[in-house]
């Protein structure tokens, strides 16, 4: 181990600002990506999954228990 | 050997791709997770103080992984491009749409890391240095790519004309590193360049070389995912979105 | 061939000189604004020059790009010349050599003009005309691969910048860098055969990326 204390392993031989600043920045933005696009697929699936339903829904009316069904799986 | 071709086209089908990367996903996480720990790990905690810049030098386990990514998927994104437009393989143009907003994210990442490191550094914020500036331009081919697929309706031909970009930056890229490294040359009064690093201890390599494996990793997941979702999206009038998407519906939702 | 397709564009040119006469206004006007920005010390105008006057033969380049495959895609024409016997990429070369004589060729006659109003000597005009000559038809070529790509897509101008604009920063710097190379007592030499390559580079190999481009805009 490097560092003799945890104080001085935040402080950064005074450089605390720029290397946690990258630090901060690059942990964000890389957790936020994968946030969004999951985000960005559950509303795709919902979307598609709704149209699906109301296609079938005009070409089969008496399916929609089923679907209902679905959804909320 | 003809059992191969069909094998490469087999797995080439969005069809058979689409689960294989769902299952390839949380390996690629774990891998990165690990990479990433023991590069930190090593960089953050373990490394000694570099001599001549303290210990604002540890930016330097994220800037260089950040950089090569940039590189790399730029290189890898053209590659796919340039398959998909060579052989007509509808998965070779997704997977380049899919990695283009990861290398932006790391073109970004390089820029901004490497401004909060010549900021203690060189005492400036940014310096017209031949890679910073490449780096920059980089970033400006990245939006480029991504501007043009996003105003083009049809996905086919957003994926060719994509293609046609990327390789044509591809083509570019050395030329403009070559030329943006001469303007340095000749309008650089102070050297301050990052290819001279001082020598660095092994400690020192080898965190950055775990940090950068670890963003590859990161962007091969990342990548994975964002192409599922670009295969959901502009495959869902075929059966097997369909199929996916009634039938177990649990499957789809389970992963991310 | 060639010929025919640089005379049929000339002569379709001519039809619409207002927006030639519109381009060669914008490049005066901005490299104009200049001198108004920054203030008319000479020494700081004749060391910002190089880079003034190419920054805005970029821009007016670009003004006229969009109408490169535009028109002729409105009307058919575009549809007919690929199915032409010759290779579209020649077709494509004949395009950017008209587009050059339009709107790249005025651009060269005009900089030494505007070269005065900031201060430049016999000299470093002479080579800013130079450079402007040798560089413009590479302008034209790369400008064509971004016209090609942005056929009929919305918001296609400003997309075309985006995508050209970065491909030409080796022209910029080498251009610029030759008229800098004369004005700090370094010969221009290098600059301008480099130039000549990056030149000989857009003529010739970039109608073959937008050839392939107009046909995927086509299909």
């Amino acid at each position: 181990m490097h560092w003799n204390s945890f104080a001085e392993f935040l402080a950064m031989g005074n450089h605390a600002v720029y290397v946690w600043g990258s630090v901060g920045v690059m942990a964000v933005l890389m957790i936020a990506e994968p946030m969004l696009l999951v985000r960005g697929r559950k509303t795709l699936v919902a979307r598609l999954k709704r149209q699906l339903r109301a296609e079938q829904h005009e070409s089969v009316a008496n399916r929609s228990t089923s679907n209902t069904h679905r959804s909320q799986a | 050997m003809t059992d191969r071709v069909i094998n490469w086209y087999k797995y080439a089908s969005p069809q058979t791709f689409y689960p294989l990367a769902g299952k390839l996903i949380p390996w690629f996480w774990a891998l990165a997770a690990l990479f990433g720990i023991a590069g930190l790990t090593i960089g953050f905690l373990i490394a000694p103080t570099d001599a001549q810049q303290g210990e604002g030098y540890r930016i330097i386990f994220l800037h260089v992984p950040a950089s090569w990514l940039s590189m790399f998927i730029y290189l890898v994104m053209a590659f796919w491009a340039g398959i998909g437009l060579a052989f007509n393989i509808r998965l070779s143009g997704m997977m380049a749409s899919a990695l283009a907003p990861t290398g932006a994210l790391f073109a970004f990442l390089s820029l901004w890391t490497g401004a909060l490191w010549g900021k203690p550094m060189w005492g400036t914020w940014w310096v017209w240095d031949a890679r910073l500036t490449s780096e920059l331009i980089l970033l400006f081919l990245y939006i480029g790519f991504i501007a043009l697929q996003a105003a083009i309706d049809d996905p086919r031909r957003a994926d060719k004309a994509g293609a046609i970009l990327a390789l044509v930056g591809v083509v570019n890229i050395p030329i403009i590193y070559f030329s943006v490294k001469w303007w340095n040359t000749l309008h650089q009064g102070a050297s301050v360049s990052l290819t001279k690093a001082p020598s660095m201890a092994a400690m020192m390599l080898w965190g950055m070389l775990l940090c950068a494996l670890a963003c590859w990793m990161y962007s091969i997941a990342i990548a994975l995912m964002r192409v599922r979702t670009i295969m959901l999206e502009r495959e869902r009038h075929t059966d097997w979105v369909r199929a996916l998407l009634s039938g177990n519906g649990h499957d789809t939702s389970r992963h991310p | 061939m060639l010929r025919a397709v640089i005379g049929r564009d000339l002569r379709l040119a001519m039809r619409r000189q207002a927006d030639i006469v519109a381009a060669m206004f914008f490049f005066i006007i901005v490299v104009s604004l200049f001198p108004l920005g920054v203030g008319p010390e000479p020494d700081q105008l004749r060391r910002m020059a190089p880079g003034v006057l190419w920054v805005a033969a970029l821009l007016a380049t670009m003004l006229s790009l969009p109408r490169l495959f535009a028109d002729d895609h409105r009307d058919g024409t575009l549809e007919q010349l690929t199915l032409a016997p010759q290779p579209l990429g020649v077709i494509v070369l004949g395009k950017v050599i008209a587009h050059w004589l339009v709107a790249g060729l005025p651009l060269v006659v005009l900089a030494p003009v505007l070269g005065i109003q900031f201060d430049l000597s016999s000299d470093a005009l002479l080579v800013l005309t130079v450079s402007l000559l040798i560089g413009t038809p590479a302008l034209s070529g790369i400008g064509a691969i971004g016209a090609a790509l942005t056929l009929g897509v919305r918001g296609g101008g400003v997309l075309l910048s985006l995508l050209v604009l970065p491909l030409y920063i080796p022209v910029l710097i080498f251009g610029a860098g030759a008229v800098d190379a004369t004005l700090s007592g370094l010969g221009p030499q290098a600059h301008l055969s480099l130039l000549g390559a990056l030149a000989l580079g857009g003529v010739f190999f970039a109608p073959w990326p937008t050839a392939a481009a107009l046909r995927v805009a086509l299909e």
